[in-house]
């Protein structure tokens, strides 16, 4: 770098006149498609946290039990409703390592509730993979092995207990298998029937689109939660948990893709008069052919971002339902589930850490938000 | 003369629509095994009450729901004579409710007015709170009014209703004094309307307007405001800026007008989701509209409570789509829903 008498920087690299800076580089045009959408997508910042936050998320999920100091359903009976505890690393101004300080409850009988009292003169350390309650590591394998727990005689609630005396963050990364999931499940049912009746009726046209478009357009006039609340409410009460789980989440999903189907609808409508499917059906491709090969490949990022986009909607919606009662409900631990406990004032106003599941459905949901957003425009082609 | 006969299609068509609605609801509430009254049958045999059972065998003849499925349908909307004749929806019987032991009309009457005057604040609220912060987010995109409200609004989109309901509740007893649940003060209940209870009704209605309208307003906002960029980007607002137009004339002259045509179009969703959400905020603020009776009759079916009440949620939201439609074809005489040649 050389410095002009007006002190302006100059690049002492040698410049050739021929040059033209204003055409694309070799590599940019050579790139393939997937780099280029992470290129324009990484500049989203937002987008891309959010999306990092879901993957650690959903990546979690699996070995939610190794992470959890205690399973869902273990109560302790002389902690009830305890608040939250931290964790802690001095003690009398020495560092001791990460510690744990034991509480006693005592009956308050003039407020009716229970007070903790704190006892700083025993720190209690932290147990690292201990052995404690079993779980099922990935769903299938049997162990006892906890990532952290807390010492004999000391708990460890790092989010607090609820009624029963249950650590809520334990719950609260149990649950997250179930809230999680659901949208998951039902974004799935809701792409193969969006995809599948969107895309036959825009191909095909004529009667079978007019069909499609009215029952469309009576399912989408009908409110959604009274629906879904009917709908679960003929959900047999003795079914297990798992199977009520599955059957809420494709509920959620057969009343989710009319609005998919539409974009589908009205996207297929203008490219199926393009050259290159004339150019298919005269080759004598069949009509499935063209939908999966030809039509179909054109806006799947467009489905991706809305994917991203109606997932939120579900989980609230499962949150909803259990809420009221109509979704899944107890042993079954999902977010809803816990909140159901919450829902009336005293909980909020004296127990506040029984609500935290609600922060985690907005940090979920706001995360869906901002990463539908980011996809959407780094997805688009047109937008620069 | 074009519109009224828009009007008219866009008329019949919703009926055709609500008779389809009314056939998919009635199939939904009847798909749990079972009706009120056989289960109550079967409660009672188990436990060996033999009076009880022949009174609630003849219930169940009284109201035909003995009979086929298809039968009991056309019984219910009134095309097919029941035990005692034409007596169903299009006659104005809208059935008896199993578990409160009470006809439907009587204990939904009043319920359905307040929930339509808490959709109607609802809506209100929405468009009194989105059309400006829309535009001012718009005009002013990329300073800290546009942040702020696209926070506030991402907020509201992802906070569940009832969550927010039951926050709004306690805060607003604590720090501002508003009342705590139901929709009057609860000696005006079954009062005459008078305008004490007028006024109580309105405060009982804040938080409730609030909470049913966040999320509509929210989705609401981020639309508009991307309506308006993508009109304030074009030549013409350019032009007209380098006119001299005062920002305030430029904006509301020709964007806004071009801007607003989906803010009426989108009633047709904002309706539904907002129904929705009223629905479920009533059962936790409990509120006296038809949400919590909807709620009881679906968990016990008592169908035809449960089914009135759907059908009803569901009317409401045609008329508001019906409504929706035939305004966008007043606002721009570029809509026309005829043959396209």
């Amino acid at each position: 770098m050389a410095t002009l008498p007006d002190g302006r920087y100059v690049d002492d690299a040698p410049y050739s006149e021929n040059e033209n800076i204003s055409a694309p580089e070799r590599p940019d045009l050579d790139a393939p498609n997937w780099k280029l959408v992470w290129r324009r997508f990484r500049r989203h910042k937002l987008g891309l946290v959010s999306g990092l936050f879901l993957l650690c998320a959903y990546l979690m999920l699996p070995i939610a039990g190794f992470i959890a100091p205690y399973t869902p359903n273990e109560r302790h009976a002389d902690h009830l409703y305890a608040p939250p505890q931290g964790v802690h690393f001095f003690n009398d101004g020495k560092f001791i390592g990460p510690h744990v300080l034991p509480t006693t409850a005592k009956a308050d009988l003039k407020n009716y509730r229970w007070t903790y009292t704190v006892d700083e003169t025993r720190p209690m350390p932290l147990e690292f993979f201990c052995k404690r309650e079993t779980y099922n590591l990935l769903g299938f394998i049997k162990t006892d092995r906890h990532l952290f727990c807390a010492p004999e005689g000391a708990t460890l609630f790092l989010l607090g207990s609820d009624r029963l005396g249950r650590d809520v963050f334990s719950r609260i990364l149990y649950g997250a298998q179930l809230s999680l999931t659901v949208g998951l499940i039902g974004i799935t049912v809701s792409f193969i029937l969006g995809i599948g009746f969107g895309s036959i009726a825009g191909y095909f046209g004529g009667k079978v689109d007019w069909a499609i478009q009215r029952s469309i357009e009576i399912l989408r006039s009908l409110p959604e939660l009274p629906l879904w609340l009917a709908l679960s409410a003929a959900v047999p009460s003795h079914w297990g948990p798992v199977a009520v789980f599955f059957i809420i989440s494709v509920i959620l999903g057969i009343l989710d893709w009319p609005g998919l189907a539409r974009a589908v609808r009205s996207k297929f409508l203008s490219l199926r008069e393009e050259e290159y499917v004339k150019a298919a059906e005269m080759m004598g491709a069949s009509p499935t052919r063209v939908i999966r090969h030809h039509l179909l490949p054109n806006f799947s990022s467009h489905l991706i971002a809305s994917a991203m986009l109606s997932i939120p909607a579900m989980i609230l919606g499962e949150t909803a339902l259990s809420f009221l009662g109509l979704g899944l409900r107890a042993p079954a631990v999902s977010w809803g589930v816990m909140l159901n406990d919450a829902q009336n004032l005293a909980a909020i106003e004296i127990y506040p850490w029984t609500a935290t599941p609600m922060l985690m459905i907005v940090l979920v949901v706001l995360a869906f938000n901002f990463l539908g957003d980011g996809l959407r425009d780094a997805l688009d082609p047109y937008q620069h | 003369m074009i519109f009224l006969r828009y009007a008219a299609f866009r008329l019949l068509t919703m009926l055709l629509t609500l008779l389809l609605v009314s056939a998919l609801v009635f199939m939904i509430i009847n798909l749990p095994p079972g009706d009120y009254l056989s289960n109550q049958i079967d409660e009672l045999r188990a436990t060996g009450q033999t009076v009880s059972v022949a009174k609630a065998e003849f219930l169940r003849h009284e109201y035909a729901l003995d009979r086929p499925i298809v039968e009991q349908y056309f019984i219910w909307i009134g095309v097919m004579p029941g035990p005692h004749g034409f007596s169903g929806l299009l006659q104005g019987d809208f059935g008896w409710s199993f578990e409160f032991d009470q006809p439907v009309a009587d204990i939904v009457g009043q319920a359905l007015w307040l929930t339509v005057l808490v959709n109607l604040a609802a809506v209100l609220f929405v468009y009194l709170v989105a059309l400006p912060l829309g535009v001012i987010a718009a005009a002013r995109s990329k300073t800290w009014v546009d942040y702020t409200s696209a926070f506030v609004g991402y907020l509201g989109l992802a906070t569940p209703n009832f969550l927010l309901a039951l926050i709004l509740f306690y805060y607003g007893h604590r720090y501002l004094d508003l009342p705590i649940g139901g929709l009057m003060a609860p000696e005006f209940e079954g009062e005459p309307m008078s305008f004490a209870k007028m006024n109580s009704i309105l405060i009982h209605l804040i938080i409730p307007t609030f909470v049913i309208g966040t999320s509509g307003a929210a989705a609401m906002m981020q639309r508009l405001r991307a309506n308006m960029l993508d009109e304030l980007s074009k030549p013409y607002v350019e032009t007209a800026r380098a006119k001299g137009v005062p920002p305030a004339r430029l904006l509301a002259k020709y964007p806004l007008r071009v801007a607003l045509n989906p803010f009426v179009a989108d009633i047709g969703n904002l309706l539904p989701s907002m129904i929705s959400g009223s629905v479920l905020v009533s059962v936790v603020l409990g509120l006296q509209t038809i949400g919590p009776a909807l709620l009881t009759a679906l968990k016990s079916q008592d169908q035809f409570l449960a089914g009135f009440i759907l059908l009803f949620v569901a009317l409401l939201t045609l008329i508001g789509t019906m409504i929706s439609d035939v305004l966008l074809m007043l606002l721009d005489p570029r809509i026309r829903y005829g043959e396209r040649k």
